[in-house]
């Protein structure tokens, strides 16, 4: 889980451990089932040592992570708000799929309209797996959200791939 | 019928369909064969210009095919005359149409039960189905409305209840989705998908991948014909996870 975001989640307000996880669970959705809680107390860790966070046991129960109580340093909420008005956003791999297909049909090592097409598959696969999620999210969920936006990334790249297959087509009858 | 489980409803053999002749023939559909179970959802997807739509016309009985043959049920449909073909229109086909061709002066449980009234049913018979339609929908409360007062999705849906008042044998949609935004696209899939599930065959030409990826059998189609089959059967990808950039 990146650093930042489990900052964010913390923003709101001092939270223990498990209300941290339980918001994470809920904006995630489906999404969040491979989610592993340990990994989130391991960035906790990071993060207060790091003078981002600070944490306090609560009184009367045993130590553990989930029982802390965390809460945002100054530093901490600087960060969040950097993040928050950073504008990079993840590189797509269309470079190296585009070069692929060049490598492939000049090297003459596999038909680039045969990768096109396995290609398709896959993502049409994805796009099922990720459609399927969708329809059993609630009307306006979090989580139907983000799953929204996969849904629309997804379309996007197999309308590229169409172009691809327009584009290889084209050259195979000239 | 076989009693087997895999009865084939919907079959054409070389299905050819051309328009115009000589320097300007345009064909339109090109030899498909295409078998098509009973409970089936099956996606036809390509560009603009592939020839859907036509498609979807011979296998509905709405056009005539140039060659080849369509059957219904074990029927031949392309050499019903002409009275015999909007029969089979009116009762075993269901249409739905990208732009929803509903009447635009009739309440949304009127153009439900339209084709039911035209089909010789009752008029209390065809109401009381509409109204179960329309609730199957998710429009109970909207039955009084001109399709003017409902939103596009909402619109669509009542054009898909309509497409089953008559207890269809198939449903044939061309482009559902094609003036939907993103919401109500997700409406109609849903919708499609309880109909699957409920045994409905359903045959649906779409440029759109989210409706072609519900659909578990999808059919590529270039020029005229199919050019490739997938069935997105089997097991998930792997974690959603990983493909909203959760993972690593
Ligand atoms: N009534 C018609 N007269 C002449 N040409 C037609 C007619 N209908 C369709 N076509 C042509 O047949 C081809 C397939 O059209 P269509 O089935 O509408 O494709 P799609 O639905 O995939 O966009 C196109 O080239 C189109 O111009
Ligand atoms: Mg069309």
């Amino acid at each position: 889980m990146q650093q930042e975001v489990v900052l964010a989640m913390l923003a709101k307000e001092p939270s223990h451990g498990y209300q941290l996880r339980a918001r994470l669970r809920q904006a995630l959705g489906p999404l969040g089932d491979g989610m592993n809680d340990g990994q989130i107390y391991v960035t906790l860790t990071r993060l207060e040592k790091a003078g981002l966070v600070a944490s306090q046991p609560a009184a009367g129960l045993p130590e553990r992570p989930d029982r802390k109580m965390y809460e945002l340093t100054p530093a901490g909420q600087q960060r969040v708000a950097d993040w928050l008005s950073d504008v990079s956003w993840p590189r797509s791999d269309l470079a190296e799929f585009h070069l692929k297909l060049i490598a492939a049909a000049s090297a003459g090592l596999a038909d680039p309209l045969a990768i096109v097409d396995a290609q398709r598959r896959e993502l049409l696969r994805r796009l099922r797996d990720v459609q399927r999620a969708a329809l059993a999210e609630p009307d306006r969920s979090a989580a139907g959200l983000l799953l929204e936006g996969i849904v629309l990334r997804l379309q996007a790249d197999l309308r590229w791939l169409e172009a691809c297959e327009r584009n290889w087509t084209r050259k195979d009858q000239s | 019928m076989n009693g087997t489980a895999d009865v084939t409803l919907v079959r054409a053999r070389g299905l050819r369909k051309d328009y115009g002749s000589g320097e300007g023939l345009v064909r339109a559909v090109d030899d498909i064969d295409l078998d098509v179970q009973t409970g089936q959802t099956v996606a036809v997807m390509g560009p603009s210009g592939c020839g859907k739509s036509t498609l979807l016309h011979l296998l509905g009985g709405l056009d005539r095919p140039s060659g080849g043959e369509v059957e219904l049920a074990g029927r031949r449909i392309d050499t019903l005359p002409e009275r015999g073909l909007a029969r089979l229109r009116r009762e075993a086909v269901g249409f739905v149409f990208q732009a929803f061709h509903l009447m635009d002066e009739l309440t949304a449980v009127e153009n439900v039960e339209l084709p039911a009234l035209l089909a010789g049913r009752s008029p209390k018979a065809a109401r009381r189905r509409a109204a179960e339609l329309l609730e199957q929908v998710g429009l109970a409360d909207r039955a009084t409305f001109l399709p003017s007062a409902l939103s596009g999705g909402q619109r669509q849906r009542v054009a898909i209840a309509r497409a089953l008042v008559s207890e269809p044998l198939v449903v044939l949609a061309d482009e559902p989705t094609g003036n939907l935004d993103s919401a109500a696209t997700m409406e109609v899939l849903r919708l499609f998908d309880r109909l699957h599930q409920a045994g409905q065959t359903l045959i649906i030409v779409t440029h759109d991948a989210r409706i072609a990826a519900t659909a578990g059998r999808l059919i590529s189609m270039r020029d005229g014909a199919f050019v490739d089959e997938t069935r997105l059967t089997g097991g998930s990808t792997g974690r959603l996870s990983a493909l909203a950039g959760l993972d690593g």
